[in-house]
């Protein structure tokens, strides 16, 4: 028994110094995940989901990690670049600075940066106006509230979530000028993106105090919302990924930010070598942000409300709506 | 060296595990190798992680010396760090070797009066310090988000982070240490963290006041017969306990970043609370024990990039399995003794 387990051991020993490593044709992709991790139901997951369908579809080889923190994560950029893949993915804007390092020293590697601006030829930077997304459903909230009182529980509370705030806020009021509207933030520490009880709490005490609506831009902490519409008989509203299939009935509408699609078309434009560097821009003009309509919602939103909210976006489209940007802010 | 026996056994009992995950422990041991000693640039990354471990192993060690369990080091570390960037940034114009010492020094108070606030309630109002700490490391995090994201931000990115400090502060031109490591976060904050291990050494073991501290830990009835105040020990035990978690402001605002950047620390605090114990409270074993921590820390991300199966979370997995082992290890000590004293 215990021979067969030494001899088991030194062959793994012996095998462990002739590591094997595919030299094939195929594009090799490498996915950097931000902290939250591909199992945080918002972006990271919305990214590791176009890049699995990439990896099924386009038959590229994917690799991805997570970030344990933000000095990982220029190492992991670099360690990616070094093994000469030809195309690395960072999620996140705190990826921003770590890629503008690392992307000078490897000029023959392509990357993309996800949430994030890097003036650098060999990256395309894929930005999202979540303001204009953030307004539409603002807009419906305002449009769906019978209190004249809307909500917003955001996660951490950082320039990102106060983007979201901003614009849903703007888009409330641009329907009913005179409604309420509360804000809280789930947190300030990493955890907030990850406490459901904590925002059930916040989403429990804004329907107390009158609101019927309530925009949850949280990450993994949506579902607390969403778990206290269904018990007070509300609306809650979703946010990056379409979630209105996790609570049939409750969910107005989801914001959608097509963080797949950009991933998705950022490897494919890779492999048929038609990849650019430079910024994308992803709005509501090319869909890039959205409302999301489908079988779970289809009774919340009436007619009259879809027709108003086209109305809006072309009007945003065409300039005559001007969103609120929390990052131009004076 | 007791203690290694105890980390060799949780070591090899981790990696067994990753056997029944399909990987070759083998393989998985030469990568963690690889990454704490692979190249410079590996060497200087596993070191960035060192030096803030180092302050907040000696940061949990002192405590436990003086009886006293201080889970704030996170919160202590967090105030001390937004301390030396609003200083950086709201006076720039001191001139170069005070400013960094200035920064530094005020880091230093902050983190200290953050140890003072649970020290002085426990002295006073006997309320308990890990209810305080746990409760204060809240009000860091907050205080200083509000800080770095309202009143100094950084107008020209969305990342929540503060604006950079001065360039007087950064001693980034006389950095011998960041020189060696180019493109690592690592620097002469390291050499600083031996130096106040080696000091804390002394302390604890060759003065009249680390001798007061021992005894309040060891027997807190028996030290105040002796005419110990026990007060005076509770409260200066974790003003210096806040110093010394204070201590990661020099590594991560001076020393690399240039700014205070939210969620920097990944949980730096609490992982020196393992640091301390792997330690045995000895302040220089936690330079090692802070090595093998931060090695341990910098090969997650590699062994998720290098495997299939194994992800970040494992390393936390062997850090466990590695504190068990000493624990155990300690178990087994007792156990040992008690017997051969029943005897």
């Amino acid at each position: 028994m215990v021979k067969n387990i030494l001899t088991t051991l030194l062959a793994l020993l012996i095998s462990s110094l002739f590591s094997s490593q595919s030299f094939s044709g195929v594009l090799r992709v490498g996915l950097v995940l931000d902290k939250g991790g591909k199992d945080d139901k918002s972006f990271n997951s919305a990214a590791y989901a176009g890049a699995t369908k990439a990896e099924k579809e386009l038959k590229i080889e994917l690799k991805y990690v997570e970030a344990t923190d933000t000095n990982a994560i220029e190492s992991l950029l670099r360690n990616f670049a070094r093994k000469n893949y030809d195309l690395v993915i960072g999620v996140g804007f705190a990826e921003k600075d770590s890629m503008s390092k690392v992307a000078p020293q490897f000029p023959n590697v392509k990357f993309a940066i996800i949430d994030g601006e890097v003036s650098k030829p060999n990256v395309r930077s894929l930005m999202f106006a979540e303001h204009e997304g953030a307004f539409i459903v603002g807009a419906l909230a305002a449009m769906a509230t019978k209190t004249e009182h809307v909500g917003f529980v955001g996660g951490m509370d950082i320039p990102l979530i106060r983007r979201f705030s901003m614009g849903y806020s703007a888009g409330a009021k641009y329907i009913k000028p005179k409604i309420n509207v509360s804000e809280n933030y789930v947190g300030v520490t990493g955890e907030a993106w990850n406490n459901p009880a904590k925002s059930k709490e916040l989403a429990i005490t804004q329907y107390g105090n009158g609101a019927d609506v309530i925009f949850v831009a949280a990450g993994a902490s949506n579902t607390g919302v969403f778990d206290a519409a269904e018990d007070k008989k509300k609306l809650a509203i979703g946010c990056d990924s379409n979630q209105n299939w996790i609570k049939p009935g409750f969910i107005l509408t989801s914001m959608f930010k097509a963080v797949d699609v950009a991933v998705f078309d950022t490897i494919k434009d890779a492999q048929q070598n038609k990849f650019t560097g430079g910024l994308v821009q992803f709005g509501l003009k090319n869909l890039g942000v959205n409302y999301t309509s489908d079988k779970y919602n289809e009774k919340l939103l009436t007619a009259e409300m879809r027709t108003k909210i086209e109305e809006i976006k072309k009007k945003i489209i065409l300039g005559q709506i001007q969103v609120p940007d929390y990052f131009k802010r004076k | 060296m007791k203690r290694l026996i105890g980390l060799f056994v949780g070591l090899f009992i981790a990696l067994l595990i990753t056997f029944f995950a399909g990987e070759n422990p083998f393989h998985i041991f030469s990568i963690l190798i690889k990454s704490a000693f692979g190249s410079m640039y590996d060497l200087g990354l596993t070191l960035s992680y060192t030096t803030p471990l180092i302050f907040c192993g000696l940061s949990v060690a002192v405590s436990f010396h003086a009886g006293l369990f201080n889970v704030g080091a996170e919160g202590q570390l967090t105030m001390a760090a937004i301390t030396a960037a609003a200083v950086g940034i709201l006076f720039p114009q001191v001139p170069f070797p005070f400013a960094p010492i200035l920064a530094f020094t005020a880091a230093l108070f902050v983190g200290g009066f953050w140890g003072f606030i649970p020290g002085w309630l426990r002295a006073v109002r006997g309320s308990h310090e890990v209810i305080i700490t746990i409760m204060l490391n809240f009000i860091a995090a907050g205080t200083a988000n509000w800080l770095a994201l309202k009143v100094i931000p950084n107008l020209n990115s969305q990342n929540p982070e503060t604006a950079m400090v001065s360039n007087n502060y950064l001693f980034k031109d006389y950095d011998l240490i960041a020189r060696i490591f180019p493109d690592t976060p690592a620097n002469a904050s390291f050499g600083v963290a031996i130096f106040i291990a080696v000091l804390m050494w002394i302390i604890i073991w060759k003065t009249t006041f680390g001798f007061e501290l021992r005894a309040m830990g060891a027997n807190s009835e028996a030290a105040q017969r002796a005419g110990i105040s026990k007060n005076k020990i509770l409260v200066l035990s974790m003003i210096i306990s806040g110093m010394l978690a204070g201590g990661v402001a020099l590594s991560e605002v001076l020393g690399s970043a240039g700014q205070y950047r939210v969620g920097f620390s990944p949980d730096y605090g609490f992982i020196g609370i393992a640091v301390a114990l792997l330690a045995n409270n000895n302040p220089i074993g936690v330079i090692f024990a802070a090595f093998l921590m931060g090695a341990l820390h910098k090969g997650a991300a590699d062994l998720d990039m290098e495997t299939t199966t194994i992800t970040r979370d494992f390393s936390r997995i062997i850090q466990a399995f590695i504190i068990l082992g000493v624990a155990g290890q300690a178990y087994w000590e007792h156990l040992r003794t008690s017997r051969i004293r029943k005897n």
